[in-house]
């Protein structure tokens, strides 16, 4: 059941569907007909032990694995696979098992750099560094200190990346996500590595998102304890397949489940 | 229409016409290749065990020539000469593992690649403060080299084979059997391939890393103390070498960056078509496009099969 | 003690965003300015002038031009040298074909050639990348060294194959050419050389530059945050190229007075990306070291062991020259990878805590 202290965001109409979608790498068969759909405004976890394909899912949806069969259907278009700016400009940022921050720059260039998309001066008025590119410039930082105050990181703003600490680093991962104004935020395992604080915070801060920007967030989680809560609906991974799809109850209480994660062999 | 028929029709009538002249040109095509193949060998020797991309491997090969007939300038007999040099490479390799190896062990790949330009032109200076520039001539005959050259009649002429080109084949042959034999079926080899793979599952194995790379650069050295002699006997010892032996890059592109088949494929294949398009086209465009050509090859080839021809494709996670 | 920002407080986005936000360093690039301005041409010497700053200056500027793409971008480049030519040898042509039109409008003009030719040669870059990608551009560098050499049009059919720069002149004082006086053309370069280093660091401030270094960090997630890599990596190469070709036409037109076109061979490349690196990767003052330590090392070498009564041979300071740049560099890439920029910056955050030890 879903925890929240404020109110709950709308849950609407699918946003994102996967249908019949199968990825393989050479021989490897990394998914295997995993259908399955995400609802406008919910939090979706996706969960499974090691290797049951749940990062290459989200690879799938992002457009940066393309998938041998199967379609994705997003804001009601369908298509066969995704490119990656495709689902950028479309509205899908993320966060990656492995921070994928640019190392050499700081976190507020790194959240910066999440706004690209929503920035138009031209490279003529870039030159000059003045008007149009200047406006624009300050205009961004504006959001972009929304989201660092949201996140509580205005101290390490003009710290490069590469030197936070991990915790901090996945928080200004989730600000250059954020950054995007995104419609579906997809999170590989943002709680990795933390401890029950950073946890803690990290779970205020994705139920925040859903809250106030109503944004739609998929969520890769091991901690239980944290799909539980935060949760809408969980959809199961085992080996490339999908062994459930439901609500943290009733997936909790599917054998199938149980056995995948006690590693019954089947 | 001229230019169709001068570039696509002419030069191919011109090899039917007159094919012994075709079959020397291909002979000194393949000759070339070998020695491309042979400076390739040393970079697909140090990238496969330590991922450095190593291009000082043509510098080394001027220095290690100059050595030799350093050596033998004062006095030093051949064959004394010749193990004295291989002690120096040796020293070499002894030196580069230890001072920029090493200190540069965790870096990213292009800084070790920026590392060897800077070894590159620190050997060039050096060599030439202790060699002087000018041109030497390869000791050759002390060496036991052959000399002279040996014509077949064939294809309706004459096809004249250089006896130092054999015996650069034979020798290059041998030399490539060896270190395969020596990748595949000794201890050293092994590890050397597990080295390759992953430095830190290799250390998680108890394999010694410098050791590996000190043997592996020693290796390079002698491969280029070979092609150093074997060109230099050729046609003379000068830091001209050098220059050829950025040669060795498009070679790699073609045959791949780890593949020891792949040098020697790719070797051949660029010596043959730069001595193919200076004779037959080069006419038609003017003379030295041997100096871009194979690299034009090397970038065709890039966009269709950034591995090379042998090469292993590289799939990036995230 | 001195260099403190204690006080200086922002009050709006715009203001924290100025390239120089601390009031010292302004400072001290006025003072920089007001040097290189008035001091430098009222009290240097021939020698200096034309042996040390004009080159020091256009070295610097074909630094910057390579970093933005190595440095900035990550895209290593090894054809520096070749398209330093393009931009020399597309002036040279077309001051041959419109004698009339002033030539400062001849080298901007050059720089937009040699960026065309940039493109062209960047194309493969969507594909490839790292080392491979620099086989490509030394593809480059050879075929156009080769052009330079073997297509007499470049040189208008001279038959010494080299290229003999005519005089022009702007408002009537010569500025190229054997009567270019070099308190002159030092104004000009040097007015080249402030503009487009503005014009360069804008760029890196802002969100191009933001875009050129996310390719560079990690250009997978720069696609997948809506980067557009292909644009991306083709504007550095065009922008790098542009400021390349910018230096060539003003190494051959305002230094050197003519070119051969072994001028621009590989070899060249390499200084500048030495210059590059030793100054530090990603960083515009970097370049300007970069050149100071690559450039004047060499000139101080024959300066002054003679003064100091050591007799060198010339041939013999080359070499050294060469055993002392390739030392540096594994040095630099060794014990300061982000190069004499990176130590500058050291030395700053010194000064700031001056006199505590931190």
């Amino acid at each position: 059941m879903r925890a929240t202290g404020g109110s709950e965001a709308a849950v609407g109409d699918v946003l994102l569907s996967v249908e019949n979608v199968s990825l393989s790498f050479g021989g490897v068969k990394a998914v295997s007909d995993v259908s399955f759909d995400i609802r406008k405004g919910e939090i979706r976890a996706i969960i499974g032990p090691n290797g049951a394909g749940k990062t290459s899912m989200l690879n799938v949806i992002n457009g940066f694995y393309h998938p041998q069969q199967g379609r994705i259907t997003f804001k009601g278009e369908t298509r066969a696979k995704m490119r990656p700016h495709e689902a950028a400009y479309g509205g899908i940022a993320r966060t990656f098992q492995n921070v994928a921050l640019f190392r050499g720059m700081t976190a507020l260039d790194n959240i910066m750099a999440g706004r690209t998309l929503k920035m138009r001066s031209s490279f003529f008025w870039q030159l000059f560094r003045y008007g149009p590119a200047m406006r624009e410039e300050v205009e961004h930082r504006h959001r972009v200190e929304e989201i660092i105050d949201f996140l509580k990181i205005q101290e390490i703003r003009r710290v490069p990346v590469g030197r936070l600490p991990y915790g901090l680093q996945k928080r200004v991962e989730l600000g250059r996500a954020l950054a995007m104004e995104p419609e579906l935020l997809l999170l590989d395992e943002p709680m990795a590595g933390m401890n029950l604080e950073e946890k803690e915070d990290m779970s205020r801060f994705v139920l925040d998102v859903n809250d106030q920007y109503g944004t739609t967030i998929a969520l890769i989680e091991h901690d239980m304890g944290v799909v539980m809560d935060l949760s809408d609906r969980v959809v199961v991974l085992d080996h490339g397949i999908k062994i459930a799809d439901g609500t943290p109850d009733e997936v909790k209480r599917n054998q199938a489940v149980i056995d995948a994660y006690l590693g019954v062999a089947h | 229409m001229d230019i169709l028929y001068k570039v696509f029709v002419d030069p191919f009538v011109q090899m039917g016409t007159a094919p012994d002249l075709l079959v020397q040109t291909l002979w000194e095509g393949l000759v070339a290749g070998v020695l491309y193949s042979l400076i390739a060998l040393g970079f697909v020797l140090i990238f496969k065990a330590s991922g450095v991309f190593n291009f000082a491997q043509g510098i080394m090969v001027v220095f290690a020539a100059l050595t030799l007939v350093g050596f033998h300038e004062h006095g030093v007999p051949a064959f004394l000469a010749l193990a004295l040099t291989i002690a120096v490479m040796f020293g070499l390799a002894f030196a580069v593992e230890r001072l920029i190896l090493r200190p540069l062990v965790n870096q990213p790949d292009i800084i070790l690649f920026m590392a060897t330009f800077g070894l590159t032109y620190f050997l060039i200076g050096f060599g030439e403060l202790i060699f002087g520039g000018e041109t030497k001539v390869m000791i050759a005959d002390q060496l036991l080299l052959p000399r002279g050259a040996i014509d077949i009649k064939m294809a309706g002429g004459f096809v004249s084979l250089q006896k130092i080109d054999i015996a650069a084949a034979i020798i290059a042959s041998l030399m490539v059997a060896t270190l395969a034999i020596f990748f595949q079926r000794t201890r050293i080899g092994r590890a050397l391939r597990a080295v390759a793979d992953s430095h830190r599952a290799a250390l998680s194995v108890g394999i010694s890393l410098e050791q590996i790379w000190v043997i592996v650069w020693f290796a390079a050295g002698l491969v280029a103390l070979t092609t150093g002699i074997m060109w230099g006997a050729r046609s003379d010892v000068s830091f001209a070498l050098e220059v050829i032996a950025l040669k060795a890059l498009p070679v790699l592109i073609l045959g791949g960056l780890t593949s020891i088949p792949g040098a020697i494929v790719g070797g051949l294949i660029i010596g043959v078509g730069e001595k193919l398009g200076e004779f037959y086209w080069g006419p038609l465009m003017g003379s030295g496009i041997e100096s871009w050509f194979a690299y034009v090859i090397a970038l065709i080839f890039l966009l269709f099969r950034p591995q090379g021809l042998f090469g292993e494709r590289i799939i990036e996670r995230i | 003690m001195f260099y403190r920002e204690a006080g200086q407080f922002k009050t709006n986005y715009a203001a924290d965003l100025a390239v120089f936000p601390i009031m010292q360093d302004r400072i001290g690039l006025a003072i920089i300015l007001f040097v290189a301005a008035v001091i430098i041409p009222w009290f240097g010497s021939s020698f200096l002038i034309q042996a040390v700053m004009i080159p020091f200056l256009i070295f610097s500027l074909a630094a910057i031009g390579l970093n933005l793409l190595t440095g900035y971008t990550g895209l290593l480049s090894l054809g520096t040298g070749a398209f330093m030519g393009v931009g020399a040898y597309a002036c040279y042509k077309l001051t041959s074909y419109f004698p009339s039109v002033n030539i400062l409008i001849w080298i901007v003009a050059s720089g937009f050639f040699s960026a065309a030719v940039g493109v062209l040669f960047g194309l493969p870059s969507l594909r490839i990348k790292g080392f491979y990608l620099a086989v490509a551009t030394l593809a480059a560098q050879f075929f156009l060294s080769w052009c330079f050499i073997r297509l007499p049009w470049f040189y208008n059919y001279n038959a010494s194959g080299a290229i003999e720069v005519p005089t022009r002149t702007l408002f009537g004082i010569p500025i190229t050419g054997a009567t270019a006086a070099d308190t002159t053309r030092y104004f000009v370069v040097l007015g080249f050389v402030v503009v487009m280093t503005w014009v360069a660091s804008n760029l890196v401030h802002g969100r191009i530059g933001r875009t050129w270094m996310a390719v560079r960090d990690m250009d997978l997630a720069a696609d997948l945050i809506g980067i557009r890599l292909l644009q991306t990596k083709l504007l550095a190469f065009a922008t790098s190229s542009f400021y390349c070709g910018v230096a060539g036409a003003l190494l051959v037109f305002l230094w050197y007075g003519g070119a051969e076109p072994a001028v621009f061979d590989v070899n060249l490349s390499f200084f500048i990306l030495f210059m590059v690196i030793i100054g530090g990767l990603g960083s515009l003052t970097g370049s300007f070291f970069g050149a100071a330590l690559i450039f004047i090392m060499p000139i101080a070498l024959r300066y002054f062991p003679p003064k100091l009564g050591i007799p060198v041979h010339p041939a013999t300071v080359e070499h050294i020259q060469y055993m002392i740049i390739g030392a540096l560099i594994v040095l630099f890439l060794i014990a300061e990878p982000a190069g004499l920029a990176r130590l500058w910056q050291v030395g700053k955050q010194k000064l700031r805590v001056w006199p505590f030890p931190y």
